[in-house]
Parts: structure tokens; sequence; C-alpha cells
């Protein structure tokens, strides 16, 4: 098929590249969605536009998908900044669940509190408690050398379990008839609407978090040390690097960024704690993270989007009656198209000379 | 050559963004066409009545969820309905956008078929006043939502009079999902009938803390048949259990829809959802403008919401007509399976003789009968 190219290493970045590949990518995937739209007997222009419509064609839709990508940017936020110092942080979810569970335990414990008070006092919590819990496989690595990517994912389990032990035992709401869900919280532990429309100030804090973000990679002493860590603890131990000190920084920073995530939900959108929190947004963000090459600006838009796909498939499904399962192959065909047309940055297809 | 590829390249990519912005204006044309079709043909029939369906998990699965949607089914098969789902939403803030999108596109009714949609639900109803709401499993309402339930417990106890004839080791297994009130309430119902049948069996209890999990389900069971049960009863909303029965040879008893084809030398009976009878009710009154906002429906056997799977040719007949006997009883309205004297655990007298539990016991009941052998935690 190819013998008139050859595969050759690009000698310098391609410029547009990864936008070319992305939209290249989004359009190969939406191609193949329609086939699949009529191979089950549906219209796949009707399907294509009743997406669109869903995802960004009215203002409540693009608020659903608004809200819905906050806790994913938040937590691909955190994973990021981990994966930049090549340290693998898969516990977004339990940090999330930890996250929830002290803003839980500030909003129960003080509701009279003004929310002036009260919410910082939230956000610092689940930051704590977040961050701590993303400080234990830190701990083990350094002292233990313990595979982080290993201690992570088992404390994501036992972040769920801790979850339902209180929502099943002692916060559950005593008047919910034994149902698995703390009592509502009272107003003050409320993250409102801003300026009347139903996109809370959660959108507002990604934003600043995001600018923080960007601002702490690029100009910090910091920053520069992480990137350069990077590339690995005996090159960091050389120049003189706190290796040690700056795993447990990132690690803690991606997990209090996670647990502002789960802070952000339960103060935000559900206003109690209950099992139901745990949709796995903590593994959307790993996802994301890459998808958006560790980037805060493209986390920012791969979030959005990922959650407008989500959001615009419920459209198509209540409109075409196509099932649940159809979105998630969308979503994957999305992902790994993007993710192997990143094949053609580092490698391009070039014509064979005659001479070859 | 190099600067040939380059431009190559661009060129492609200039005209492959054109072709994509040429689709992308050619389509809504195409839908916006469709669409003003759709609305004249709307007028035509003076706007059909809309019925829509929110479910937690997919409709292929035999359980829960397909089970409400055979009703919605039985709702569509009427003809002057149009019906629509959208399956497998999460609870929390998922469920209020599908909610909320439906009530939008203008559906008359709107069925929310999980517990995490209580409150979902509840505001949603709020923002649209003038769409009903029906919301299942919960015990919030308004002035424009009802929540509905069935009483499952007496297709439970049924299932446990034919658990409890059918043992011979005397130990039944029970998979249970979470630790609530709707899920004790029918193991403890079906206790009382296994108990009934045979005094000297207990019913061990596994939690999975899922609803729906093929392979944990199935884990779940295997552990129990480990310990010797040779019954094998669910509440989950897969089949898994009835697989591990079949697989070791011993007997099983489905949830939600007739497993029978899933474990057909195994399956013994089923407790079977029938929501198609309360769905169809409940579309004909909204469209009279006979429904009633702020009810609490908890419809039973009798109204034949909840019934029992036809029993497999392993149960014999003297079985068949003691449970046949006990089923007629209820189906004329006489709810007996509550019925004290009942003992807790600890052999306690919970409900004395003579009285029978009330709605607001069974609703919150988070203890278990004598005989169950695990913990409501």
């Amino acid at each position: 098929m190819l013998t008139g190219f050859k595969l050759r290493k690009r000698d310098e970045p391609w410029k547009w590249g990864a936008l070319v590949i992305f939209l290249g990518a989004l359009l190969i995937s939406l191609l193949i969605s329609a086939f699949l739209l009529e191979g089950q007997g549906k219209s796949a222009i009707d399907g294509l536009f009743i997406l669109w419509d869903g995802s960004f064609g009215h203002v409540w839709a693009l608020e659903g998908a608004l809200l819905k990508a906050v806790p994913i940017f938040l937590c691909s936020l955190g994973v990021a900044i981990s994966f930049r110092m090549q340290i693998w942080n898969i516990g977004a979810e339990g940090q999330f669940a930890l996250g929830a569970i002290g803003a839980t335990w500030m909003a129960l414990s003080f509701p009279h509190l003004h929310w002036t008070l009260l919410m910082p006092l939230m956000f610092i919590m689940a930051f704590l408690l977040g961050g701590l819990w993303a400080g234990i496989p830190a701990a083990l690595k350094l002292k233990l050398k313990v595979n982080e990517i290993i201690s992570t994912l088992m404390l994501n389990y036992i972040a769920i379990l801790l979850l339902d032990y209180l929502v099943f035992g002692i916060w559950k709401d005593p008047s919910s008839y034994g149902f698995p869900m703390t009592p509502k919280f009272s107003e003050n532990a409320r993250i409102l609407g801003m300026f009347g429309s139903s996109v809370h100030w959660g959108v507002a804090l990604c934003v600043a978090v995001g600018a923080a973000f960007w601002a702490f990679m690029r100009y910090t002493r910091l920053g520069y040390e992480l990137k350069a860590s990077g590339q690995g603890p005996r090159v960091a131990k050389y120049a003189g690097m706190p290796y040690g000190f700056l795993v447990m920084f990132v690690m803690c920073m991606s997990g209090g960024l996670a647990g502002w995530a789960g802070c952000v939900e339960v103060a935000g959108t559900t206003g109690r704690l209950e099992p139901s929190l745990m949709v796995g947004y903590g593994y959307t963000a790993i996802v994301v993270a890459w998808l958006a090459r560790l980037e805060p600006l493209n986390i920012a838009f791969a979030s959005f989007l990922l959650a407008a796909l989500r959001v615009g498939v419920e459209n198509l499904q209540l409109e075409l009656q196509i099932p649940a399962a159809f979105g998630e192959i969308m979503e994957g065909m999305i992902l790994l198209s993007v993710l192997a047309g990143q094949f053609f940055l580092t490698y391009k297809l070039e014509r064979r000379k005659l001479s070859d | 050559m190099k600067q040939f590829t380059r431009f190559f390249i661009a060129a492609l990519a200039c005209t492959a963004m054109l072709m994509s912005l040429f689709a992308c204006g050619e389509a809504p044309k195409k839908a916006d066409e469709k669409a003003e079709k759709n609305a004249a043909e709307k007028k035509e029939d003076a706007k059909k009545f809309k019925a829509g369906f929110v479910y937690v998990s997919p409709v292929g699965d035999a359980g829960y969820s397909y089970a409400h949607d055979m009703g919605r089914q039985a709702v569509q098969d009427l003809g002057w309905v149009e019906t629509s789902f959208v399956e497998s939403v999460a609870e929390g803030a998922d469920s209020e956008r599908v909610i909320r999108n439906m009530a939008r596109k203008g559906f008359d009714v709107i069925f929310t078929t999980s517990f995490g949609y209580m409150d979902p639900t509840l505001k949603v109803a709020e923002e649209f006043p003038n769409v009903k709401f029906m919301h299942c499993s919960g015990f919030k309402k308004s002035a424009n939502m009802d929540n509905y339930f069935g009483r499952m417990y007496q297709a439970r106890y049924l299932t446990g009079l034919v658990a409890g004839a059918m043992t011979k080791s005397n130990i039944i297994g029970y998979v249970a999902a979470f630790p609530i009130p709707e899920v004790i309430r029918g193991i403890n119902a079906f206790t009382l009938g296994v108990r009934e049948a045979n005094p000297k069996a207990e019913v061990r209890v596994v939690w999975t803390k899922t609803w729906y999990d093929p392979a944990l389900e199935k884990d779940a069971a295997i552990s129990l048949l480990d310990v010797g049960a040779d019954i094998i009863a669910q509440h989950q909303d897969s089949p898994g259990p009835q697989e591990a029965a079949q697989e070791r040879g011993v007997y099983s008893i489905g949830y939600n829809s007739d497993m029978a084809s899933f474990a057909p030398k195994a399956h013994l009976t089923a407790a079977i959802w029938n929501w198609g009878s309360l769905y169809v009710e409940t579309v004909k009154e909204v469209r009279d403008g006979t429904w009633k906002g702020d009810q609490a429906i908890w419809w039973g056997m009798d109204k034949g919401i909840v019934d029992l799977a036809p029993y497999g040719d392993m149960v014999p007949e003297d079985v068949r007509k003691m449970v046949d006997a006990k089923k007629a009883e209820i189906k004329s309205g006489k709810d007996i399976v509550f019925a004290g004297p009942i003992k807790n655990q600890k052999g306690e007298v919970a409900i004395p003789e003579g009285q029978s539990a009330s709605d607001e016991q069974l609703l919150g009941m988070t203890w278990f009968v004598e005989g169950v052998v695990g913990t409501t935690e």
C-alpha cells in the first residue's frame, strides 16, 4: 500500500500539527460514528445534528457541559502536575472522594457559620485531606520505594469504602429512611450560581487555578525544578534539587486539586455526600491529561469537549433511542484516534525518491 | 522536495477543513428542514402525548431497568403515547440534567426509576410545574410529583416458601446489593417464607455494594455456594448469581424478570416486576386530567405490579399447591407477610402477635428477622 512512502522522523516540530491531528481525528471518529448510526438504521445526519444540538446548540447545553467539565478539569490539572514530574498519580478518584469527605465534614460540623468563613474552611479541609491522601503514596515511594502507580490505585478503593462507611454509618441522614446519604447542607455551605445563572462559582475557581498553574510552571523556580526532575531522580539530585521534597510537593498539590473537585461537587451540585458522587471523574482525568499533553489550557478545552460530548450523547439517546454504550464507543474512538495521531507529531510520511 | 511535501500537506489540510465546513453548513440546513417538517407533522396530529423514562442501568440486562422498560413498552403499545428513554444515567448531577432535558422537550409525564433520582426529580419538578413526575422507590413528593413502588416483599415471601421447601442443606444464599430498607425488607420477607416452609433453614446474606456488576455478583454467589448453600437468591440486577448456581448444579431464585433462560436447570422461580400495570394507569390518568400529585403509591400483588415467574419443572406439585394457596390469599388483598409474632436476629419479639408491620415500619426497616445470618451493615 504505502510502497511509495516512507516514515521519517521530523527534524523540527510540526507547528500546527497538534491542532490538525486533533481535528482530523475528530473528523474520522465522527465519520465512523455516522456509519455506526446508519448501521443501526438511524439517520447519521440527524444523529450528528442532534449530538451537536445537545452539546452546543443551546445555552443550557453549554451550561450543562461547563458544569460537568469542572470536576474533570480540576482532577486533570492535579494529575497533570504530577505527570509533569513523571510521578504517576492514578489516585485522583480517591483524592476526589477524600476532598468531598473533608468538605462534608466541615459543612456538617458548622452548618450555621457564615459562608465567608465556612466556604474557606471547606476548601481548606478538602485540600488538606486530598493532599494527605496523595501524600501517603509519596511517602511510601520515598521511604520504601513502593511504586506509586499501585499504591495510588489501591488507595482509591480504600477512599471509596471510607466514603461508603460514612454515608451508610455515622453521617447517615436520620430522616432518609435508612438510605445512604448525609443530611442536606445548609445554604451557607452551598456554592451558588454566578450572576443568577445555573453555572456556579466552581467555574471561576477553575479559571483561577488554571492560570495559577500556568504561571507557577512558567515563572517560578519550583516549577522549573519540577519539569527538570521529570527527566529522572538522578538528574535532579545531580543538579542539587531536593527530589524528595519535590515528589511530596507534587503529590500533595495533585491530591489537593482533586480534593477541590470533590468539594465543588458536593457543595455545588449535589448539596450532600452520597455514594453516587463517585462516577469516575478521577479516571477520566487521566485520559484528559494525556489528551491535552499536560498543558493547562489544553486540559480546559479537553475537559470541556469531553463533558460536552457526554452531555450531547444523552440528547442523542433521548431523541434516537440508541443504546448508552454508543456514547462510550464514540468517546473511545475519539480518544484512541487522537492519541494514535500523536505519532505524526514525531514522524511524517514522505514520498520515496526514485533513487531509493 | 521537502517544500512540496509541506505544500501538499497544507493543501490536504485546507481541503479537509473546507469539506468539514461544508458538511457542517449542510447538516444543520437539512436538519432544519427536517425539524420544520416534524413541526408541521406535529401540528397535524395535535401534539402526541409523550412519556419519558430514566433508567440507572442498561435495559438489556434482564434486571431492574429491563423490567421498567417492559413497562414502558406496555405504555407504548397503547398506541396514543410516544415513549422515550435514556439508560445508564448516573444518579446525582447527571440525572438532573437528563430529567430537565426531558421536561424541556415537552414530555407530559416523566418516570425516574432509581432512588438516587429523588432530589433531582424534585428540583426539576419545581421548575416545570406543568409536567407530571413519577419517582420510583423514594419518599419525597410535591404538587406535581408522586413517588411509587411495589410491594415486592410479597413476591419475595412466596419465593422464600419455594426455597424453604426445596433446600436440602438448609442453607440458602442471598446475594444482596446495599443494606437499605428496600433490600432488607426483601431479605426479611424471603426469610419469613423460608422459615415458614422449613423452620430449620437459614438465609446467609452477602453484600456486594453494587446494583449491577455481573462478575462481582457471580463471585458473591460462589462464596455462598462454598459455605454450603444449595439455593441462591438475589437482590441484584444481573443474572450472574443464577449462572453460578447452574454451574454448581444447585437451584436459584431470580429477581426483576423471569431469568429462566439464563439458568434453565437452576431457576426455581423469580420475584418479578410488572410495572406496566402502574404505568398504563398513570398515563391514562395524566391524559384524562385525573392524575393527582403529592401521592405515595405503593401497590401490592393484588394490583399485579409484582408477581411470581412460572415455576421450573423441578418444583414438585405439592410445593406449587402450597405456594399458590398463599399467593391467592395475598392476591385477594390480605397482606400476611409481616404478620406477628416476628422475632429479630437476637430472638426478641419485634412485631408482637396480633399486629402487622405498618408501612412506616416497612419503609424504614433496618433490622433482620430471625433466621438471617449476616449484618445490616
